[in-house]
This record gives structure tokens, sequence and C-alpha cells, in this order.
């Protein structure tokens, strides 16, 4: 029963994919309507397997296995994975998905591509359904690239615009550099371990921790190069910001509950191969530094769009080094919340780029607070919780990283956690004050209106979840999960979870709220009422640094593509041009040619010399058959 | 009757088909080597004939009949075709017929 509902959770939006590319493309709303259709049916069924679940105390069940392929010793199956952590993930996916499907319908509502874009939509469900479902590494690698391919497809849906064209394309490639890493990581864990199977490998490697400690080091830190790509981790981190060419719901998807989340998600999921001490230290500081570089950059950036996602960034940066930290639970609560409070951020700003006819420098609005209303509550609950304010969501899962960090004694990791909050908080405000506060300062500004119905819906249910989200118990279902303890443990109290950062890690909550004071008090100081930007001025090159992103873009661009692409091609070009057209294409032709020649000498023409060969030729037919 | 052993007659059939076909191979002229095919085919005929009186059989003599009505035939064939071909190269010779060659 349960793997039935399982498949058809995973299969609808796919069956959506394939209605609408068969049948619907010139009819553009019933393409929204069967999209729309298959992912709330699909989160409908995911939330009543979860209550079942629940209700049942039910904490996993046997893995769904339908054998796919064989050959020799290798055995690939189509399977399921069902557990509390992807029936949370499912119920993410499909439950912000499925808001940002109905935001969609409105906001898309008058481009030519109406039918594409929800096909595209639906495909890109079903990829990140399959990854959360996996239960192998060659199925999630299947999945993982499938998710690529329609983020490609997502962020490139304006494909007449070169600059949407090119990041789409920047996307893909930085993707891929992270997936080689992974299908190396994939390729070591078969060599030496020989089962792909997740249940299988951890069974494997409880009991031969040390046995094979190297081969986890190594294709822990492999595997960790997929998520390092997908979840937009440094060296890879520069596809993301670009991605914002996409429409915006489309940067909400991506960017809050889906694709930036698998590689979190993984991370998680295969933590078993990661234990090991290095792999983790790596993964962690990684995640550090990119929370940092990403938030450092947020504060001089002038695009709302790209100011969060540079804030998705530094986000993911938090999970990742709380993954690294040994913290699967509170990377997966932060993950939710994100998920919660990043799609309402992006929706809320697609709310205000489509209320100012798409303007989206935040010096070019001003005074929105005033015109758009419901947009500027629900985005305020957005901030508060993304700034980590008691009691919003965010609170509670960065403090549980936060005292993650502590609980591990890596206190260069906690201070550096801390001045990130402290960035965030500044320059989520930064944004607040400029959009939402002071004088109108273009005339779509002036002209703004709140918008309609369909989109400020999303908003609200989002504002309710990113507000709710961190007392809702949300942490002690990953905690039962991740930590053993039985499902049929009873949650703890409303009242006993609004209060526990204060009891668990008192540290860390108040520094938490701390830094949240000085970067309101930062960004209060600095923008409050602000015409231009003050920090340029006083910060010169180091402002300079982070309006351009420290240069990285440059850096590849300039300096590490040319080299390597130049090397690879030159490569390419040999290959091509003494192995391919010299050996092969020559080889096969001259080889031809000799033989023809060979060949033409038997033709003379002389009836005798016929004649002659035939009675050779019977001879040693006849000389076979009866000497033998 | 049986004074002569099978193998005698089988001998000179061979002898007679080796000298057909060395005609065949080594003559010029396309009459001489009509003539040597004919050779062989008789050849043939003896070794089918004494096969079949020593077997006690008559489907090698059956046979027989058959191959002489199809060298009839061939031969007015063919010697129709030398006479065409005569009258269009003025030559009979095969070493002048060589035009298949390259």
């Amino acid at each position: 029963m349960v793997e039935n509902l399982t498949w058809l959770v995973l299969l609808l939006p796919l069956l959506s994919v394939a209605l609408i590319t068969v049948f619907t493309r010139n009819k553009a709303r019933v393409s929204g309507q069967i999209s729309i259709g298959a992912v709330l049916a699909a989160f409908a069924v995911s939330l009543s397997l979860f209550i079942f679940c629940r209700s049942g105390g039910i904490d996993s069940f046997p893995q769904v296995r339908v054998p796919w392929l064989s050959v020799g010793d290798f055995h690939a199956d189509i399977g399921l994975q069902i557990d509390s952590l992807s029936l949370m993930m499912m119920l993410i996916v499909t439950g912000v998905g499925g808001l940002i499907h109905i935001y969609s319908w409105a906001y898309m509502k008058d481009d030519p591509g109406f039918s594409r874009y929800f096909a595209f939509l639906s495909l890109f469900t079903f990829s990140m359904l399959g990854i959360v479902l996996a239960d192998n590494f060659l199925m999630m690698f299947i999945y993982w690239e499938l998710v690529g391919v329609s983020s490609y497809l997502l962020i490139g849906f304006w494909y007449e615009k070169a600059s949407a064209a090119d990041a789409a394309k920047k996307a893909f490639l930085t993707n891929r550099i992270g997936d080689f890493g992974f299908l190396l990581g994939i390729l070591l864990v078969w060599a030496t371990l020989g089962s792909l199977n997740f249940v299988e490998l951890h069974q494997l490697l409880d009991g031969n921790a040390a046995k094979y400690a190297a081969v986890a080091t190594a294709a822990g830190l492999l595997i960790f190069c997929g998520a390092a790509g997908k979840s937009a981790q440094f060296p890879l981190h520069v596809w993301l910001p670009d991605a914002m060419e996409g429409p915006t719901p489309v940067s909400a998807l991506i960017h809050a509950a889906t694709m930036v989340a698998a590689g979190v998600y993984m991370l998680c999921r295969v933590f078993f191969l990661l234990e090991s001490p290095q792999a983790l230290e790596v993964i962690a500081w990684i995640g550090g530094f990119t929370a940092l570089l990403a938030a450092l950059i947020a504060v001089q950036q002038n695009d709302i769009k790209r100011i969060l996602a540079y804030s998705t960034l530094s986000q993911l940066g938090y999970m990742v080094m709380a993954v690294g930290l040994h913290g699967t639970t509170p990377a997966m609560f932060h993950l939710t919340t994100h998920a919660f409070f990043k799609a309402l951020l992006f929706l809320g700003a697609g709310s205000i780029i489509y209320g100012l006819h798409h303007e989206q420098n935040i010096w070019k609005m001003g005074a929105v607070r005033q015109k758009m209303p419901v947009t500027y509550w629900t985005f305020m609950a957005g901030t508060l919780a993304l700034c980590g304010l008691v009691p919003f969501s965010g609170f509670y899962s960065k403090d549980s990283i936060l005292g993650q960090a502590l609980a591990q004694h890596n206190y260069a990791l906690f201070v550096l956690g801390l001045i990130v909050a402290v960035l965030t908080t500044f320059y989520m405000f930064r944004l607040v004050f400029v959009v939402f506060g002071g004088k109108a300062r273009s005339e779509a500004a002036e002209h703004a209106h709140e918008s309609p119905g369909i989109l400020v819906w999303p908003l609200r249910i989002l504002a309710v979840l990113s507000t709710f989200g961190g007392v809702m118990g949300i942490e002690h279902i990953f905690k039962q999960y991740f930590e053993g303890a039985t499902a049929a443990e009873p949650l703890p109290g409303f009242a006993q979870q609004l209060l526990e950062p204060f009891n668990a890690s008192p540290l860390a909550a108040y520094f938490g709220l701390f830094a949240v004071v000085i970067g309101f008090g930062g960004a209060y100081a600095f923008y409050r009422n602000a015409l231009v930007d003050p920090l340029p001025e006083r910060l010169g090159w180091l402002s300079r640094a982070m309006r351009n992103r420290f240069y990285f873009d440059e850096l590849y661009e300039n300096y590490l593509i040319p080299y390597t692409q130049e090397a690879l091609a030159k490569v390419a070009d040999a290959l091509d041009r003494k192995l391919i057209a010299g050996g092969l294409v020559r080889g096969a032709h001259g080889t031809t040619e000799i033989f023809g020649r060979m060949l033409r000498m038997l033709q003379t023409g002389s009836l005798q010399t016929y004649a002659f060969l035939l009675v050779v030729g019977v001879a040693a037919l006849l000389y076979y058959i009866l000497a033998r | 009757m049986s004074a002569i052993p099978l193998q005698h007659y089988l001998i000179v059939s061979g002898l007679l088909f080796s000298l057909g076909l060395l005609g065949v191979i080594m003559r010029r002229n396309l009459l001489v080597i009509y003539m040597c095919l004919e050779l062989m085919l008789n050849a043939a005929n003896l070794a089918l004939v004494a096969m079949s009186r020593f077997n006690g059989n008559l489907d090698g003599q059956i046979m027989v009949f058959f191959i002489i009505t199809v060298a009839a035939a061939e031969v007015a064939v063919g010697l129709a075709l030398i006479v065409a071909l005569y009258r269009k190269r003025q030559t009979a010779h095969v070493e002048d017929l060589t035009s298949l060659n390259s």
C-alpha cells in the first residue's frame, strides 16, 4: 500500500510532463492545471503517508526494489527508500513546490511559453522526488542528472535572452564538474565495497569502519564534490547567482525547496560514508567559508534577487558546515526552515518585481511598504526567520547549527557562524530598509500596486510556515531518524520547543540573538532613509571587491577556464587528428585500398587464368573434404 | 568381362580428364579449348559408365545420357558464340580476348 502510494507520488509529476508535452502544448491553461493538480495530488498523498506513518509510529519501511539491470556481479535496482527522512523531504518538495506552482500560475500568465514552463516544473519536481526516494547511488545519480537538465531548462526558460542562455549553460557545466567527482565517488564505492545500495552500504561500513576508513574518506570527499556542485559550495558556487536569470518562481524553486537542497540531503542520506574526521573537517570548513564569502558578497549587491541568491549560498554553507560538524539533524532542520523562508523571500521578491514592472534594482525601489502591505508583512516574516529572531523558524535551526559547533568544540566555526549571522541580518535589513522604507526612488516604485490574490496567498501560507516552522516538531522528527530513537516517542510540547534552545545551548542562543541585534543596528545606522549606498565610500576597495563577487567569475573566466580548456582542447585535438583522423579514418581507407590493389591483380581478364584458379579451388576443396 | 578391373577404367578416365584440363588451361585457340572441354565431359562419362557397370546399377548410365544431351546443346551454343566472336574480333585466340582486364 505504502509503496504503491509512494510510486504514485513519484510518477504523478512525470505523468503531468507526458500529458503536457503530448496533448496540451497549445492549451496553456489546461497544461497549468494538469501540472498544479499533479503536484498538489502528490502533496496530498505524501501528507497522508506521513500522517499514517507518524500516527502508526512507523519509522521506516523495507526497501522496495525492482531489478533493473544486472551485468555480471553488478546489479542495479530501481528502488524506493521510504523513511522519515524521505517522507519529510517529499513533503517539502511537493508542499513548497506546490505553492510555487500556484504562484507561477499568476506570475507567468502572459508568457507565451506557459505550457512549456509547467512541463519543465513538473519534470523538475519528478527528478527531485526521484533523488529524495532513491535507495541506491545509481538511481540517485540518474535523478541527480535529471535535476541538472531540468534546472538547465528552467534557468534558460527565456532562452532568447543571451544572459539567460549563458546562465543556464553555466549552471549546467558547473554542476557537471561536481557531478564528475560524484560519479568517481560512486565508482570508487562500487569498486571497493561492491554495492551501491544505501542500506547494504550502511551495514557493510558499520561492521568494518576501520577497514574501510581510507576508502570512506576518499569516496566521501568525491561524493561531496557532487553535493558542492548542486548545493553551490565554494569553489563551484558561481552558477547560483547567475541562475537568477530564470523566472522568479524558478529561482524560488531552485534556491529554496529543491535543487540546492539536493546536495545537503544527499550528504545526510549517505552520512555513514562520510564519517571520517578528515573528510568531515574539509566539508565543515568549505561550508563555513562559503557561508562567510557569500554573506560578504551579499552585503554589496544591488539586485534584489542576487542578494537573496547570495543569502541562499550563505545558508547552504551553514547546512554543509553542520553536516561537517556531525550535525545531520541541524542540517536537515535548517534545510526545511530555509525551504520555507527562502521560498517566501523569493516569491515576495517576485511579487515586488511584478508590482514594479520588472524592476530588480533595490535603489530604484523604496516606500514599497505602503503600496504592497501584504508583501511587506510576509517579506518581514521571511526576513526575521532568515536573520534568526525568536520565535521565527530560522532562530531554531540556526541555533541548532551553532549549538552543534559548540558541542563539537569547534570554536573557530562557531565564531565564523556568528559573523555570518551578523552579516545576514545586516544585508537583509539593508534590503528591507532600502526597498520598503524611505521614499520612492523611481517612477515604477511610485506606481507600485499590491499583487493579485493568487500571488499573495502562497506568501501568506509560507509566512505562517516560516514563523512557526521552528516549533512544529520538525527537528525532533529528524533527531529521531538520525539518532535512532523510536518514532513512537511523543514530540515535546509547544512551550518546551519554544524555549528549548535556551535550555540546550544557552551560549549559542544568546550569541545568536546578539548577532541579530548587531546586524540590525548596523543596517539601521547605515540604511535608514539612505538615498544612496554609503558603504562604497567608507570601505573603498573592499566594497568594490564585494560588489564584484571577489572577482571569482573573472578569475574563472580569464585564468582557470582558458588554461584548462586550452589544455583539454589540445589533448582532444591531438586525439582527434592523430588517433581518430590519422589512425582510424585513414587506417580504414588505407586497409581497404591495399586489399583492393591486391584483389585487382587477380583480375587479369585472361580466361585461362580463371579456369586455372577454378581448378585449384576445386582441388583444394576436394582435398579438404576427402583427405581430412 | 571381369578381366579388366574398375581401377583401369578410372585411371583412363582420370588421364583423359587431366589431358582435357591441361588443354583448357594451356591451349590458346578457343576451338581447341572447346574440344578439350568435350574431352573432360567424356572422361566423366567414362567414369560414370564404369561405375554403373561395376555396381550393377543403371543410374550412372542414365546420367551419361543426360550429359551427352547437355553437351550437344552446349556445343551448339558454344560454337555459335565462337563464330559470332570471330566475326566481331577476327580472332579466336584467348590472349587477344582480355578486355575484362582493367
